[in-house]
């Protein structure tokens, strides 16, 4: 071979090394997003509005994200902690994902966190609303899009007792950390601004029949708080109303009482009723208006905060991925635009993290209103950028114990 | 009664030789799959010795599962403590629960021993879901570490802890094995086919079915323990009654009475449910038409069928 020969190979070998570079990442091939949510047994339904969230963004807006194609892969967690976590392995080592996003239960949350951090690898948390996910326990690589369980109730406790003017309230709610955290952060503000909590009473998670609780209510309170959940929810206000109390007591209660999830199944007895929350499909603005209509075209129902916050997380990946030009492999640095990703419209209005890694957003006070022979939630109020944290400073609030089925105290009872 | 040697026990052999050399050569997801099952038979096998040799039908399993692993969620979280340590606590106080309950249920026998169990279970499960100060409520203690046996290797990875849960399944295995082909275990299947005649022999009847349920206890909490170590969080929904309905179908799905047959069970509805349902999610149906196909075709479970078809063909 002539010295000119080697000298052209050479080149060509550089050449081709140096031209690989700007290619390199269009070859990356497209970027995963591993879904993890239950698609059967109890909570399948909530699955679905999840998945149907994050289907509608990506066709929304091609299927690509920066630049690249995505590929969405969703596994079912049946509800059970060990099956998600099989699952999240699955994704993580077998499918190579770049970005996870799921889970609705704050114990399969709980679970999960530690893994994911082992994992190094980012993931989204929409919807479970567990307080000490950002707070007292927060993990490196959990972005939670959703919002925080006590966050809505903060605000609702002070409109509570100062612009609905109730001096006394009972609450029945879902014995559980869900239930806790509600009512906890309604009875800090509601008693802080003058109220007084003269009952708490707690029926186990999935009751349906809630006659024992309502005999008990106390009838010289003003005013019933009621957190309800799924199935329980789609009961209560029927045999609140039975038990004649509706005509006493106005029925008020945490988000997912009267969620769009619920209301499909409610008649008039859930007329009136008022919760707060981040979300709400009547939310009059533009944005909004074009979401619900489009998601209703696409599924025939009206969209959840479940199918907000997946529809919303979809956008926050991509705004992400958008800020590291594509390279979502670099996944420290995927993971710092995550945390930096701020949305000025989503449906449910303007969205960023605070420092713990809580989104600081809009609260919503809605009552529910029939129009057009549906059930709607009306916005009544709304608190601008709420954080987790309300008007506490955090280091103050950390201070104080997780709320729980005892804390804060019942003095009034 | 007994096997025709040769063929089955070939199969058997054969089965436990894939258990202990594929793992390397399987992917990471496979490998998880393979471990969940290895310890949940533990667990169907120590069922077994109630269902299969005692022949009552209990419903509350999952507790033993339960304090095995709260034992390790509460004492490695919370105290550091070590394996060794979490073992002896969790063995030691599922034994002892299954004591108590034993004394609970075994004045019944039939479906009031079912309910009874059930509600024994239920009893567990809600200490775990209310005891918030002990157990952290429904929300579950997590970050269980890997344990450190002072081993040269990592448990922390897949393959050494799968060869650590595989070691739990042989002792298991070996232990049970043990007890019921003594005269102890014999005397149990002799209850099982006519307690009246056994009890007209002379033979304690009451104290053999106790200590039997106790033995299972013990043995369903060392699953327990793997099993908190592996997943690395503990939480009320590995003590609900479906995980206790699963177990008891696992043993009843491979075959009660054979030891293996359970372990067989866990090994298919640990594969049915995370692999079907990346498939399918209609993964149930399946599971629903395996059960029904098992109960048609094979009343006394897969090992059971087979045991039958190969005395049948045997010349």
């Amino acid at each position: 071979m002539s010295k000119k020969a080697v000298v052209s190979i050479l080149a060509l070998v550089v050449l081709l090394a140096l031209g690989d570079a700007p290619a390199a990442w269009a070859q990356k091939g497209p970027i995963r997003i591993g879904v993890i949510t239950a698609m059967t047994g109890g909570a399948a339904q909530i699955g679905k509005d999840m998945t149907n969230g994050i289907a509608m963004w990506l066709d929304e807006n091609g299927g690509t994200i920066a630049g690249r194609k995505v590929e969405v892969i969703v596994e079912d967690s049946q509800g059970q902690p060990n099956i998600a976590l099989t699952k999240l392995q699955k994704l993580v080592e077998s499918d190579r994902v770049h970005v996870l996003v799921g889970e609705i239960f704050a114990h399969i949350g709980y679970a999960m966190a530690p893994k994911v951090d082992e994992y190094r690898i980012p993931m989204l948390y929409p919807v479970i609303a567990s307080d000490d996910l950002t707070q007292r326990k927060p993990a490196k690589w959990v972005v939670r899009t959703g919002w925080a369980s006590s966050q809505p109730n903060h605000p609702f406790g002070e409109y509570v007792a100062k612009t609905l003017g109730y001096k006394r309230v009972a609450t029945i709610a879902i014995d559980y950390s869900f239930g806790w955290e509600q009512v906890g952060g309604f009875q800090k503000t509601f008693e802080e601004n003058g109220g007084q909590i003269v009952q708490k009473l707690w029926a186990p998670l999935n009751t349906t029949d809630f006659a024992p609780y309502l005999s008990q209510v106390k009838r010289d309170a003003d005013a019933v708080f009621a957190l309800m959940v799924s199935i329980s929810a789609s009961r209560f206000p029927k045999q609140y109303q039975d038990a004649g109390l509706k005509a006493r007591l106005p029925l008020i209660g945490g988000g997912t009482t009267f969620d769009e999830f619920v209301l499909p199944s409610l008649g008039d007895e859930a007329i009136g009723g008022m919760s707060p929350l981040i979300y709400s499909a009547a939310l009059d603005t533009p944005v909004n208006k074009k979401f619900v209509t489009e998601y209703r075209k696409r599924y025939g129902k009206v969209p959840s905060y479940f199918s907000e916050t997946c529809y919303t997380s979809t956008r926050w990946i991509a705004e992400a991925a958008r800020a590291i030009g594509g390279d979502v492999e670099s996944r420290e640095k995927f993971l710092e635009a995550l945390r930096k990703v701020e949305i000025p419209d989503a449906p449910r209005g303007p969205i960023k993290l605070d420092s713990y890694g809580n989104p600081v957003q809009n609260i919503y006070v809605r009552k529910v209103e029939r129009k057009g022979g549906e059930l709607w939630n009306t916005v009544v109020h709304t608190f601008p950028s709420v954080s987790q944290f309300w008007k506490y400073k955090p280091e103050e609030f950390l201070k104080q114990p997780v709320y729980d089925r005892n804390f804060p105290a019942c003095k009034h009872c | 009664m007994r096997l025709p040697p040769g063929a089955s026990r070939i199969a058997i052999a054969s089965a436990l030789l894939v258990l202990l050399v594929a793992p390397p050569m399987v992917s990471s997801f496979l490998l998880a799959l393979l471990t969940q099952a290895v310890i949940y038979a533990v667990l169907a096998m120590s069922l077994d010795l109630i269902l299969g040799y005692i022949g009552l039908s209990s419903l509350g399993h999952a507790a033993y599962l339960g304090i095995g692993a709260y034992s390790v969620g509460i004492l490695a979280t919370r105290h550091g403590a070590s394996f060794w340590i979490t073992l002896t606590v969790g063995v030691v106080l599922a034994t002892a629960v299954a004591g108590i309950f034993g004394l609970v249920a075994l004045r019944a026998t039939g479906v009031y021993f079912l309910m009874i169990t059930l509600a024994l279970g239920m009893v567990v499960w809600g200490l775990a879901h209310r005891w918030v100060t002990l157990t952290q409520g429904d929300n579950g203690i997590s970050g269980v570490p890997r344990p450190n046996l002072g081993l040269p290797w990592s448990f922390s990875r897949g393959i050494p802890f799968y060869y650590l849960a595989l070691v739990g399944f042989f002792l298991a295995l070996f232990v049970l094995r043990r007890v019921v082909t003594s005269p102890f275990g014999q005397t149990l299947v002799g209850i099982r086919e006519s307690e009246s005649r056994m009890r007209t022999l002379g033979y304690h009847v009451w104290l053999h079915k106790y200590l039997g349920c106790v033995i299972a206890g013990g043995i369903g909490g060392f699953a327990g323990v793997l099993w908190a170590y592996y997943n690395g969080f503990v939480s009320p929904s590995d003590l609900e009654l479906a995980t206790s309905v699963e177990i008891l179908l696992m043993v009843a799905l491979g075959g009660r009475g054979t030891l293996i047959g359970p372990a067989l069970g866990a090994v298919l509805i640990v594969g049915l449910k995370n692999l079907v349902s990346v498939y399918t999610h209609r993964w149930l149906l399946i599971l629903g038409g395996v059960y029904i196909g098992t109960i048609v075709y094979a009343p006394e479970g897969i090992v059971g069928a087979i045991r039958q078809w190969t005395k049948e063909s045997a010349p």
